[in-house]
Parts: structure tokens; sequence; C-alpha cells
């Protein structure tokens, strides 16, 4: 079991079906079960793609629509 | 610590420009485009966001069978509640399910008759109760697909380690994917895209999409709950009909891998078998559902206690099962807004907050044409 911060809150969850979970990492909890990892990397390049796209659409440069890219 | 970056799959200025690219997008569509989305959550999402209103004329969300309580079948809902009946029983189940009718009765009726129903967030807790009340048979109602599936096997796992002889589940799980490919091969349906579920493919992996886009041409895109996420969604699907492409894309590559999670996956085929199952709407669909295996026949609820449901039927006058095939639209029920609510639910779609009634009740009745 792992103490995990769901909105403030600590609540325990199972770490049964993501053994290879560690501290600190975000985790996807499904009814008291952390199923996957939640990748900040890819979140990142998500945002970022999307970014582009938009910007692209827009006729302007890469950073004019960029996210703040906040915690 | 926040969610990383969660602000921005919320973004204002990113939903407005994703919503402009995807005009600029849609108008190059020859026909209408058809998406169903296959995830209780996408539904309420999109309802609660407006997104149904804010994208273009001619994409059409059609809300499929995504809902775990709606897809249930009746004769599933009664078998358990006779269950119940069984001396000194707990049933223990998820919130959303205490208020779907059966044939005679609901849980909730069940309760009031004075059966023990207790309403759990999580298998965990269900194994808690189990220990504490050694003496008493404990059973769970077991819905849901490969996100839940997973967590029932787990709780299995430890019920016979633990030597919990006093816990059973009554398994009514059903599989994602068979579901779609008996979606796309129905020809009433027309569908041209599927928007496929985050949490279920978490554990599935893009990869298990791969027959539906190979072998019935349909292009899917996997999906995060956020509106960004759901309108970046929309543009993979029209990029890739535009472009005669049908493959399998992963927008929440934050939360899905290709393989999925395969230690839970191999924990729960460890506990599972494939069966074929029952889907309410969609009638019996080849090697979609689970059933417990032998080994673990002490726990199973089907076979400990004998039942007999012949009886059982659907409710008369609702639509649910044309709803979760998006045959229909709720406002086309006779009974939505009128005799069913989701004060007085008819049918499970209105029951659920994951219900696609439901979710048109609470965020779109005043755009349905009453």
């Amino acid at each position: 079991m792992a103490t995990i911060e769901v909105g403030g809150i600590s609540r325990q969850a199972s770490l049964v079906l993501l053994p290879d979970a560690a501290a600190g990492d975000y985790v996807l909890v499904h009814a008291g079960f952390a199923i996957s990892l939640v990748d900040k990397q890819e979140a990142l390049e998500t945002l970022q793609l999307m970014s582009e796209l938009l910007a692209e659409f827009e006729g302007r440069p890469a950073d004019g629509e960029a996210p703040t890219g906040g915690a | 610590m926040p969610v990383p970056y969660i602000d921005d799959f919320r973004s204002p200025a990113m939903v407005r420009g994703l919503l402009a690219r995807l005009h600029d997008a849609a108008a190059g569509l020859g026909t209408p485009l058809r998406v169903m989305e296959v995830c209780g959550t996408h539904t309420m999402a999109i309802s609660r966001h407006g997104i149904r209103r804010a994208i273009p004329d001619n994409i059409e969300l059609i809300s499929g069978p995504g809902c775990p309580v709606c897809v249930t079948s009746n004769r599933d809902i009664d078998a358990f509640i006779e269950m119940v009946d069984a001396p000194g029983a707990i049933a223990t189940t998820f919130g959303d399910m205490l208020r779907v009718p059966g044939t005679r009765t609901g849980l909730a009726e069940a309760r009031g008759r004075g059966a023990d129903v207790r309403i759990v967030y999580s298998l965990l807790d269900a194994l808690d109760i189990a220990r504490i009340n050694r003496e008493r048979p404990v059973i769970f109602f077991g819905v849901g697909f490969e996100t839940t599936a997973p967590t029932v096997a787990a709780s299995l796992l430890q019920a016979r380690d633990e030597g919990l002889s006093n816990f059973y589940v009554y398994c009514a799980h059903k599989l994602v994917p068979p579901a779609l490919e008996a979606l796309s091969t129905a020809a009433r349906l027309e569908i041209d895209a599927f928007l496929c579920p985050g949490h279920v493919s978490a554990i599935i992996g893009a990869r298990a999409y791969d027959p539906v886009a190979a072998k019935h041409g349909i292009p899917c895109v996997i999906s995060g709950f956020e509106p960004v996420d759901i309108l970046q969604s929309l543009l993979m699907l029209v990029r890739q009909v535009s472009s005669g492409v049908a493959a399998v894309e992963t927008q929440y590559s934050r939360g899905v891998r290709p393989d999925g999670n395969p230690a839970a996956m191999q924990l729960m085929l460890s506990v599972f078998e494939s069966s074929d199952a029952e889907w309410r709407g969609l009638g019996n669909i080849p090697e979609s559902g689970l059933a417990i295996r032998e080994e673990f026949a002490a726990h199973d609820a089907a076979r400990a206690f004998e039942v007999d449901v012949s009886w059982s039927r659907e409710p008369s006058g609702c639509i649910c099962g044309q709803i979760l095939t998006g045959v229909n639209k709720p406002p086309d029920c006779p009974l939505f807004s009128r005799g069913c609510t989701p004060e007085h639910p008819v049918g499970p779609c209105m029951v659920s907050s994951e219900g696609t009634c439901a979710a048109y009740f609470q965020y779109e009745i005043q755009t349905a044409e009453l």
C-alpha cells in the first residue's frame, strides 16, 4: 500500500497492479488501485505539439500560444 | 502537488485554438463524421464541457456502451439481487449499481426490505468487510471493464492467500475491444471513428485496438479526459479520415503505453478467462466477457449461490439498449425527462453518473428537442 495525494487529501492506494511505482511518481488511480504512471515528459510533449500546431494554423511562431507549463 | 500541466489541458486559449483548427479541418470532410466515444467518463466530459455544441455540425458524437453499470444486463442484476437473499449475506457494490432497477426490484429496494447491501469505493473495502464478518458470505458485484477487472482479480488472489473463504465475486466483467469489433460490423450504425477510452487503455494498451483499425478500417484515437484532450483527439480523427488512413493513435500518451500495463493484464488473466457475455443493448458477444477460472471457483458467487432468473427481462418502454449502441439519442426516448429522471430512473443510462441519459439530463437538456 502507498500513501497518495488526491487534490490535497492523503489517501491509501494499492500498488499491486503497478509494482514499479516509486515515491514521487504521479499515478492514475482507479477504485483504490494505482493502474498507470503519468509520464510528465509525455504530457509536456503533447502540449508542445499542440501549441506548434496552433501556431502554424494562426501563422505565428511556435511560442505565441505556448502553455504556461505550470507545476 | 497538483498533477503536472493539468491546467494547460483545460486552457481556454488552447480550447479556442483547437476549435478553430477543428472547424477548419472538418470543412474539408466530404460526408459528416460519426464518432463514437466508448467511455462513460468521456460521455460526461463531452456533455459537461459543452463540446457537442462547440464542435463543427458535421461531426456527430455518438455515445457508445462505455458505462459499466449501463451495459450490465438485467439478468446479471437480477441474479445478484437473488444472491443477496442468501442467509446472512452481505452484498457489496460500487455506488452506481444501487439504484439500477432490475426486473422485479433493485438493490436499493432490496436494502429497504432488510437486505445488507453496502456501497464500497474499492475492492479493498469489500475485503475488509469480509475480514470483519468471517462467518457471513460477502458477495461483490463485479461489473466494469478492463480498468476494474484487475482490481477484482487482485482481491480474489488476496482472498485466496488469506483464506477468506467467505469472500465471493459475481463476475459480470466485460472487455472493450470485442465490443468495438461488434459495433464496427453493425451496418446500421455506420461508425466512422472511435474515441477510445483512456483508463481502459492504460491497462490493455494501444495495440489492443489494432484489429479494429486494421480489420475494420476504423480510425481509433485514445483520448484523455480534459477538454483539450478530447478536441485534439477529434482533430486527429478528422485528419486520419481526411487522408484515408485507419490507424490507432494515442493522444493520451501521458497515461497510456503501447503495451498498457502488462503486470495488471497478467494478474487479470491469471484469475479470469474470456467468455461469452451478454451486453445490454448489444446482446451476446462471443469472448467479450470474463469468467472466474476453475482454480478460484470457491470464490465464484455464480457457482456457490445458484439462482433461477429465467423470469428476467429488460424494462419496458426504456430504450437504453438503443442509446448504448448509438442508434438513438436520449431525447428520442418517450420516457426521457418525463417518466425517467435521475431522481426516478427507469433504466441504467439515467442512473449512472456515467450514463448517457444522465449526461444529457444534467448538461444538455436545454438544447434537447423536448
